[in-house]
Order: structure tokens, then sequence, then C-alpha cells
């Protein structure tokens, strides 16, 4: 290194001796040919940043910029510290307040454990997936011979059943960081099920992971038939291990402990396995039970949310997601008034079936005190309620001690002070 | 690879024969994947259902559960009798209220099936050590288990075909999860 001739980079040290005189890159100090430096206030050049200096693991792996510093955390659900002592996580929340676009980028995703379970460090070339049961062919696959099979590739949220604003959350990815969209690839679970011959007799199929407690749930042969994916991708990549590498049950649209990762097993049963997941699904209603299944249209507004400020009067484009378990987003609606006047939002891209739905509202704010929220309808007409509309329907009075029943799929008010300053509507 | 599957005429002609009994009687298409051997499923296979057919040989009484539960460890998180642990409670604190469902959400209690009690502890249980207890033992636990919630008398013993005729508190007073079809609303008459 010592012998090494003047580089690029001490030219660009030695700053404004050079100025103009170089032409490599845009992150030349002088583009403009005149003298620079991030003291001038000179707007016809830029200043001269500091340089982001390559190295290999830069090349082989890109980072993105130190001044974005949007983090995952450790969600209050439950309350327990995640990681524990032992090094175990638990529940993972998504910066929803910092999102664009749809996509969960796979470092951000939310993570979810049933037990706070190891992640298994998976080599991939001794991984099998063997299905089995009321089948013709019991088949064992590796994971070179799914990526033979045709794959599909599909934009899908996942949510946490745990996934509930309350009052004491203070921002959006308190209240609502349990969920995730991701584009996954991998071969649909029909397609594995036509080659293994599915009996008449089968109801049900119960998945199973790797994972040290190898978690198992049993679900409707329907669903199997219907849209799962045995997903080995994940936003143009391997599934993440805390995602499920090397292979990872998607049940698009039901709630999340059912997406089984590390997925090893599917076994084709003809009744309900009563697996241990299984008996934590059980209820005493059965409308309960099956509000706590299929996840209800749901959305909320990520920008502004709680714990932002907005600068001052004027126009603000009110930004947040929307997604539901029953299919495509049809409509958004997004109130400024608190919930008295309800205006369409307009979507940012095409509605996908179980899968984030980006919606944008134009607004001009008077300064005053508000309250916004938004609430969306489906492609089955389901519609997103509050939570003294889910109260009125259970007859029971909307105060602090209701709870809503199933997974809660309520509007979040968010209330901006005149000084604009943004907490939760529910604190 | 050794026994990749053929995929041919004399493999779906007898599935032909006996159409009756499937969904999708076609043949395989692809040719992908191998066909495990019946040992191969069997060693893999830990669902235990609610008739036990899967169950493996082997019994276990209470009063062995009972010892098994402090040497293995068990006690250490799940508190020494059940309750109070860090890890989920094995025993109602609240045993005597009519209401079962009022007693909590204690598996060895409310689970409609004493398979499920077997099943979890073979699967996943003892923490850093999942997988590693034998039949006997975890027939032994779940006797236990059973024993302290009052679901079955200390003297038990439990094997394969005695579990799962266990009579379970809950009987079938759980509603049953719904018939889920695609495309359509998650509780019909609920608009939301």
């Amino acid at each position: 290194m010592g012998s090494k001739p003047l580089n690029r980079r001490a030219l660009l040290k030695s700053g404004a001796a050079f100025a103009g005189g170089l032409t490599l890159g845009a992150a030349a100090p002088a583009l403009g040919g005149q003298q620079s430096a991030p003291q001038t206030p000179d707007h016809h050049a830029p200043p001269s940043w500091p340089m982001i200096k390559g190295d290999k693991d830069m090349i082989a792996y890109g980072d993105r910029s130190k001044y974005v510093t949007s983090v995952r955390i450790a969600h209050p659900v439950g309350g327990r510290p995640s990681p524990d002592q032992f090094g175990l996580t638990f529940h993972i929340a998504t910066p929803l307040q910092d999102s664009v676009g749809v996509i969960t980028p796979s470092s951000l995703h939310y993570v979810a454990t049933t037990r706070g379970a190891f992640m298994p460090d998976i080599d991939p070339k001794a991984h099998r997936l063997m299905i089995h049961g009321l089948v013709d062919r019991p088949l064992t696959f590796t994971m070179e011979d799914l990526k033979r099979l045709p794959s599909v590739t599909r934009l899908h949220f996942i949510e946490c059943a745990g996934n509930r604003s309350s009052r004491a959350a203070k921002n959006v990815q308190q209240t609502h960081g349990m969920v995730s969209c991701a584009e996954w690839t991998g071969v649909l679970l029909s397609t594995l099920l036509k080659e293994c011959g599915v009996k008449g007799s089968a109801k049900w199929f119960v998945a199973e992971g790797a994972e040290e407690v190898k978690g198992a749930s049993s679900m409707p042969i329907a669903k199997a038939m219907d849209d799962c994916i045995l997903a080995y991708g994940m936003n143009g990549e391997a599934v993440r291990p805390q995602n499920g590498f090397p292979l990872r049950l998607m049940v698009p649209g039901f709630e999340g402990i059912f997406h089984t990762k590390y997925i090893r097993r599917i076994k084709i049963v003809d009744r309900y396995y009563m697996n241990y997941n299984d008996f934590g699904h059980l209820d005493q209603e059965a409308k309960i039970a099956a509000l706590e299944y299929q996840i209800g249209p749901k959305s909320v507004i990520t920008f502004p949310s709680g714990e932002q400020r907005l600068p001052g009067k004027g126009f603000y484009e009110i930004s947040g997601l929307a997604w539901s378990g029953g299919g495509a987003i049809k409509l958004v609606e997004v109130s400024t008034d608190g919930g008295k006047k309800w205006n369409k939002a307009e979507f940012k891209g095409t509605p996908q079936r179980m899968a984030f739905t980006r919606f944008g509202y134009q607004w001009n704010w008077d300064g005053s005190e508000t309250e916004i929220l938004s609430r969306c309808t489906d492609e089955l007409g389901q519609v997103q309620p509050t939570r003294a509309q889910i109260a009125k329907y259970w007859n029971k009075p909307y105060d602090q001690t209701f709870t809503v029943p199933g997974l809660d799929n309520s509007a979040q008010p968010w209330h901006i002070a005149s000084d604009g300053s943004v907490t939760n509507g529910f604190a | 690879m050794g026994s990749r599957r053929i995929v041919p005429f004399a493999f779906v002609l007898p599935v032909l024969l006996i159409g009756g009994a499937t969904v999708v009687a076609q043949g395989p298409s692809f040719g992908i994947g191998r066909t495990p051997s019946p040992e191969e499923i069997k060693a893999l296979d830990i669902s235990i259902g609610p008739t036990g057919e899967e169950l493996p040989p082997g019994k276990g009484t209470a009063k062995e559960g009972a010892q098994l539960y402090r040497t293995k460890g068990c006690a250490a998180c799940h508190g020494a009798e059940g309750i109070g642990g860090a890890a989920p409670n094995l025993k109602s604190k609240d045993p005597k209220n009519p209401d079962l469902w009022a007693r909590g959400r204690i598996l060895p209690l409310r689970a409609p099936f004493a398979t499920t009690v077997w099943d979890y502890i073979n699967r996943g249980m003892p923490l850093n050590r999942e997988g590693t207890l034998t039949a006997d033992e975890v027939y032994s636990l779940t006797a236990f288990l059973l024993f302290i919630n009052g679901v079955i008398p200390e003297d038990q013993a439990l094997d394969q075909q005695s579990l799962p005729k266990v009579k379970m508190p809950i009987g079938d007073n759980y509603a049953s999860l719904p018939d889920w079809k695609p495309r359509t609303k998650r509780l019909q008459g609920y608009p939301y």
C-alpha cells in the first residue's frame, strides 16, 4: 500500500488545489469547473462531500447511506425482551414510518417466532421438503429440485396476529410494525401436490418447520390448492434466515404464524390435526375463531404519523399502506376531520391480491388541530371499520376497556396538534 | 437421486383404476423429486393426530413423569409445580373455576386431545435438547401433566392405546375453525 502512486482519493483529499482539474466522476468536487467547498455559499457548485470509499465489501454487497438510519425495533408484544439472554429473538417490528412504495426491504422485514425459536443455520444443500400422508405418491424434494419446477413471483404481505394498536404505542412502528410486504418467488404448493396426487379424503394439510421446535400448523387443503407458495426467493435474492431460509411457506392473506419458516415437511391429512399452534387458535366462539384466520381489510397512514411533526401549514401528501387477506384493495379513503368526511385516495401503482397498496391523498393543512385516518375496502366488499363500529357490532360499549375481537383491523387515528406534532389518536 | 421416480404408464395405470380415491387423477408430469421409503417417512413423521395412529410403542405413568419433570429440567422453566416459571404455565392458577375457558390457556388442560400434549413435548421439549426424550419419557411426562390438572388418576399408565382415549375436560366445548373457501369473506354477515 505504501508504495502506491498518488491515487484519486489522495487527489480528492488535496481538494482545492486540484479544483477544476478532475474530470473522473460524480464525486469530484468541482464538476462545474469552479472553485468549490462546503462552506462556499455558491448555488452553482455542489458541496464537496467526502467520498464513500470503495472496498471489496461495497463491491460485493452494497450498503445504504449512513444518513439513512431507519431500523427495526423489538416490538412490545407480550413484553418479552428481544433478543433475550440466550440471543433468541421474538417479535421485531418494521419501521413503517420510513417506508416508501410497497416493498419492505428484506433486512427491515418484520420477524416473529412462536417460542423465540432459534434461527437455524440451514445448509440448503442438505435441506429437504417431504410431502406425504393422503397422497398417491409421497415425494421428497431438494432445493435444486424445487428450482427446476415452474415458479411464480408475487407480492404478498405477511401480518402477525398480534399487530394491534394500543394506547401506549407512540408511532406507527409500534402500532402497526408487525406487517411487511415482499416479492416472493417459489413453486406453487398446488404444483407439488399435483405431482403427489392428493387423495379425495384429504381435507387439511400440516406444514412443519425444521427449527428446533418444529413448529407445525393445520391449514385447509383448499388453501393449498389455491395460492400457497413454497418460497425460496425474497425481493430478488434468497429468503433471509430470519424469514425462513432456505424455504418458507407463503399462505397469502392468512395470519403470519401459518407462513411456516424453514419448511421441511407437509403431511396431507383428513382432519384438523390439533398441533400446538392449532390449539392456540381455538376459541369458544366460532365468530371470533373465523376472525383469527384470514386477515381483514386494513390500512394505516404512515405519513404524517405518530412522533412526526409537520413544520407548518400548507401542502402535504398524506401517504399510507392498505392490505387485505381477502384479495386486492379496491378503495382507500382518507379523512382529515376525524372521520366526518371521507375522501377517495389515489393508488400508487396497481393493487395486487394480498399485497400492500400504497395510497396518497393531497391535503392542504390549515394549521388547526385535527385528526386524520384512513380506511379501505377490498375486492370482496369488506370495509375496514373504526373501533367504535366494531364495538357496536359486538354490542359492547366503546370505552378504554374495549378490545377488538379476533385480529384487529380497525382504523388508526393520528391526532395533529396546531403546532404540527402528531400523536396516537387512541392515546 | 438414486431412486428418482420413473414417470410412466405402469405407474399411472393403478392410479386410474382406483380413480375414485383421487382428486387429481393425473400422473406425475415433471418427474422431479424422489420417492421416500416408508422407513424414511416414519422417521420424519412426528405429527401425532387426534387418533394417535402415529404414536410409537412405549408407556409411562405420572409417578415416573414427576421425576422426569425435575431431572429433565422442566421445572426450571415451568415452575416446580407447573406454575410461575418463565415458560407457559402447565397448571391452572384457577383450577376450580367452573368455566374451563376461564382457567387459562393451559395445554394439558384445555387441549381437546391428549395427543397434542404428547406431540408437543416430543417435538419441542426440553429447551435446547428438543427431540432427545424417549417415547417412554414422553408418555410419562404427558401422564404427569394430565395428572396435575386432574385429567387422569396418578396410577393410570399411558401408552399407544390409552393415550388417544383420554377424555379431555374441554370435550367438544370449542368452536371449530371456519370452512375456508377461496375469495370468501372471513365471516359471513360481518361487514368488516
